[in-house]
């Protein structure tokens, strides 16, 4: 097990990336930032936060739980739903900017166009991660990239957030055998 | 969990998740309903041996919202009226290849039967069994509950709930003291001794003969169906008495503590256990009642059907 | 044809050893020497008890009428099989054997078949109905001389029909016995009332719904002096009302079923419809109760109430389901687990119970002697330690609605001798 990223570079990873989604999008005005739980919520928390220190306003920030979208629910065991909050202006005519922490197969993305499709339609919908890892089962790629980290299929990489784990570090573990 | 017959089969946990998974389903819809693919390709069966229009159209609005297809097999016309066995109609459906088979029926224990009968592989979902259980409706009740009364908490605990009427024959009342008790709950029951079960004093509730003692201390009242044949079968003297004694009229319903509720599983006899303007109150949640039960069916079928039931259940 | 035989290294029930010949169907010597003589077929009951051969007094044979069922040949096979040497026909065939050509026809398949006496008991009401009496004289007068009369499955509830029939067998000893049960209380009854019945929603069958006819009809057998017989006593309170009657000197006897000395009404929160049985399974304090009683001598035999019913009667929902277990397979290792092995009884009051006291409340006189020269040869042998496992795909009757599906019982019969000839032999 080593830490692939450390306190610090996620720190700098998301300021980066703050910085990236309002050149992109002209400002924060238009864009929505709707984090995938659990640790995507947070990621997107952290972003709006970010943003408003640089825009100085406030940024539209929710969840979006992918949960019933999911291609995988029969291959796991029952999984509990996760809230999803669209903030008040809805997603419309908005950059609706998705935030997770991993990127890998990219089927949990599939998941989140669908459900986002559910909801409304966007201007455009854009992908914000921290780690993307590699290995894409389906044609989606990250708009914003916290750190590209090549791994192999069998590594399992663990993103641990303050909020929840008390520390932030990515950690990437090898499987044993 | 593989089927969902009893609420006594339920854990503590198995029961909060269903209603926070349908909190979370319910929020969802505030917003415009649209369908979820999640149970897409999956077939759901209705089998309907007693009528009853209300929870027929709940399971089956709430498995239509998750995409599964949904096949609705009633009494009248029926193979189960024309003398065909429960075990033929499961191995019928099992050829069918039905997912899951929601059942209805007037005798208590069927949907045991045809879990217990290994006649179809399918999850067996109780939808009211004789005078037995019906545990979605007790889910709903307990999510309706915590909504209005819990001021947040998770579970129930330190609320009193009475549950009036004919306890004797009432499945809502069995599951329902079963589900509220286990969320914490205290449960009174107040009914004429002539509807009260022998045994019942063994059950995790409080006993009142006298709904005006019980009234005013309540946080909900659930009021039952009293059936019209009781009348003819003596176990009560008449309609006008029941209604006198146990009825929630206008004066009860004046009485009752300022954040109370109201609740009834329907299909009302208003004038006799219930009286139109206590129905129509702004206490009464017998409408949302309805709107719950499609989001706690929703959680049913999700939790059931969508994930593996053969690995370990990681809520 | 009858066979010479020799049962070699047998237990007597008051515990001594012996050594039995039998010849022409009547037991002709007794020692301890292991003398075999020439021709007789050696039976080795080494390890055995040697009971007088079992009598049920309460047996539904289905014939006519329900041969899906059960026939007088296939449930007296599984009678043999238990141990029984005689069976109680009860009278709810199709028809109903309220009159002499039905008790006398299933008399005769008895005969026919062979391996038992089936003794008719004869309908106390026309058709079970209630309401007239049956053929009563008729059918005592008949080839099969019935002796005992039962509306069993019905209960006679009317006070009056019930004076009248015990007045009326008074003329010939007959008896009559009374399923007790308070028609009213037991509309749609499914299961014993109380703590179980109310959880599953099943409608209750009430303790008192038995005892208020046990009590009526004791009453009216002490007003009449007349012999009284209650079928199946379920209840502790029916136990005590027939403590009362006994000590008062009222000519009432009474029976218990193997399944009401095992089981409780805690089964049948499965649902499983092979629970279902009239009358109903009640509390562990009922079956203490009548554990007790049994030991006592105040409920005087045990009875199977063996009732077949063919797998669909079963495999249904509960309320739909037929009443009735079988039993007579069963009934010698249920009461050797429950009884004796207990310390509540030894093999004499098994003797007792299960041989002679029915018998002499049937009036059967060939049945129910004690093993001594010159008594028939009816004799049932069981190695009580030996252990085996119930399946209800082997039995020998034609239903498979045994209670006790995939139990372990301690006693295997390993043979039954009927008049002198080797009915059952459990192969090696």
């Amino acid at each position: 097990m080593s830490i692939a990223l450390p306190a610090p570079d996620i720190s700098r990873a998301i300021t980066r990336i703050a910085h990236e989604i309002c050149e992109r999008n002209s400002g924060s005005q238009l864009v929505t930032l709707l984090g995938i739980p659990t640790r995507g919520a947070h990621l997107a928390q952290r972003l709006a936060a970010e943003i408003e220190s640089i825009t100085g306003n406030s940024v539209e920030c929710g969840t979006l739980d992918i949960t019933m979208h999911r291609d995988d629910l029969r291959l796991r065991a029952p999984r509990a739903l996760a809230p999803t909050s669209i903030p008040p202006l809805g997603v419309e005519d908005r950059h609706v900017v998705l935030v997770d922490d991993v990127l890998f197969s990219g089927r949990t993305i599939r998941a989140a166009l669908d459900a986002l499709g559910e909801v409304g339609r966007p201007k455009t919908v854009q992908l914000a991660v921290l780690v993307d890892r590699g290995h894409r089962q389906l044609p989606i790629k990250a708009d914003y990239v916290g750190k590209n980290l090549p791994t192999s299929p069998q590594q399992i990489i663990k993103v641990h957030l303050s909020e929840l784990d008390g520390v932030d570090e990515v950690l990437l573990e090898e499987v044993a055998g | 969990m593989r089927h969902l017959l009893s609420i006594a089969d339920l854990t503590k946990s198995d029961a909060l998740s269903i209603l926070n998974t349908a909190e979370t389903l319910s929020r969802a819809s505030d917003g415009p309903m649209k369908k979820l693919p999640t149970l897409r390709g999956r077939t759901i069966v209705n089998l309907f041996a007693e009528d009853s229009t209300r929870t027929r159209i709940s399971f089956e609005a709430a498995a239509k919202r998750l995409s599964a297809d949904v096949i609705n097999f009633s009494a009248k016309g029926s193979s189960l009226s024309k003398g065909e066995s429960l075990k033929d109609t499961a191995q019928t459906l099992q050829a069918m290849g039905a997912d899951a088979v929601i059942i209805r029926h007037s005798a208590s224990g069927a949907a045991h039967t045809l879990a217990q009968g290994q006649w179809m592989s399918g999850s067996v979902i109780n939808a009211g069994d004789g005078t037995h259980e019906h545990p979605s409706q007790a889910l709903l009740d307990a999510f309706t509950i915590r909504k209005h009364c819990a001021h947040g908490n998770d579970d129930l605990t330190g609320l009193r709930i009475a549950i009036v009427g004919d306890i004797l024959h009432s499945r809502v009342a069995r599951s329902n003291v079963l589900l509220l008790s286990m969320l914490g709950a205290h449960v009174v029951l107040v009914a004429p001794p002539t509807l009260l079960p022998i045994g019942v004093e063994s059950w995790p509730v409080t006993i009142s003969y006298d709904l005006d003692s019980v009234i005013e201390s309540v946080d909900a009242v659930i009021m039952l169906r009293i059936q019209i044949e009781r009348m003819t079968e003596m176990y009560l003297p008449s309609a006008g008495e029941y209604a006198r004694f146990y009825g929630l009229n206008l004066d009860r319903l004046a009485r009752m503590k300022t954040q109370s509720i109201v609740m009834h599983p329907g299909p009302m006899n208003r004038g006799l256990e219930i009286s139109s303007e206590s129905a129509d109150s702004a206490r009464s949640v017998i409408v949302e009642q309805v709107k719950n039960g499609v989001s706690v069916r929703m959680a049913i079928l999700y939790l059931l059907l969508a994930g593996n039931q053969d690995l370990e259940v990681s809520l | 044809m009858s066979e010479k035989l020799f049962i070699k290294n047998g237990t007597l029930v008051d515990g001594s050893k012996a050594n039995i010949h039998i010849s022409d169907g009547v037991i002709t010597a007794m020692d301890t020497a292991d003398g075999v003589l020439n021709d007789e077929r050696v039976i080795d009951a080494k390890d055995c008890i040697l009971l007088p051969g079992l009598v049920d007094l309460h047996t539904h044979l289905r014939e006519p009428g329900k041969e899906s069922a059960e026939t007088v040949l296939s449930g007296s096979q599984a009678a043999a099989k238990g141990g029984y040497v005689a069976v109680s026909a009860m009278a709810n065939t199709t028809p109903v054997a309220d009159n002499a050509s039905v008790v006398e026809h299933v008399f005769r398949l008895g005969q026919k078949a062979g391996l038992v006496d089936v003794f008719p008991i004869g309908a106390v009401t026309q058709g079970l109905g209630g309401v007239n009496l049956a053929d009563i004289g008729a059918m005592a007068n008949s080839e099969a001389q019935v002796r005992v009369f039962s509306d069993d499955g019905h209960c006679v509830s009317d006070a009056l029909v019930m004076r009248h029939a015990l007045e009326y067998v008074k003329g010939f000893n007959g008896v009559i016995a009374q399923h007790a049960q308070e028609p009213a209380l037991t509309k749609g009854s499914q299961m014993n009332e109380g703590i179980v019945s109310s959880q599953l929603g099943l409608k209750g069958w009430p303790a008192i719904a038995e005892e208020a006819i046990i009590a009526r009809d004791i009453l009216l057998a002490d007003f009449l002096q007349a012999r009284l017989h209650i079928c199946h006593v379920t209840t502790a309170g029916g136990v005590e009302i027939i403590r009362w009657a006994k000590a008062r000197g009222i000519q009432v006897t009474a029976e218990v079923t193997p399944h009401h000395l095992l089981l409780t009404d805690e089964l049948a929160r499965s649902y499983d419809a092979v629970y279902k049985v009239n009358p109903p399974l009640r509390t562990e304090r009922d079956v203490m109760a009548l554990r007790e009683a049994l030991a006592e001598g105040v409920i005087d035999i045990v009875a199977t109430d063996h009732a077949p019913h063919g797998t669909e009667s079963k495999e249904c929902e509960w309320q739909e389901a037929a009443f009735g277990m079988i039993g007579l397979e069963t009934a010698l290792p249920i009461v050797n687990q429950t009884m004796v092995q207990t310390g509540l009884m030894n093999w004499e009051q098994v003797a007792m119970r299960m041989s002679k006291a029915p018998a002499r409340i049937g009036q059967y006189y060939q049945h129910g002697r004690d093993l001594e020269v010159g008594s028939p040869a009816h004799i049932t042998v069981m190695n009580p330690t030996a252990t085996y496992r119930v399946d209800r795909d082997l039995v020998a009757s034609r239903s498979r609605n045994t209670p006790f599906h995939g139990r372990e019982l301690p006693g295997i019969i390993t043979t039954t001798i009927f008049d002198g000839r080797v009915t059952f032999e459990r192969s090696k």
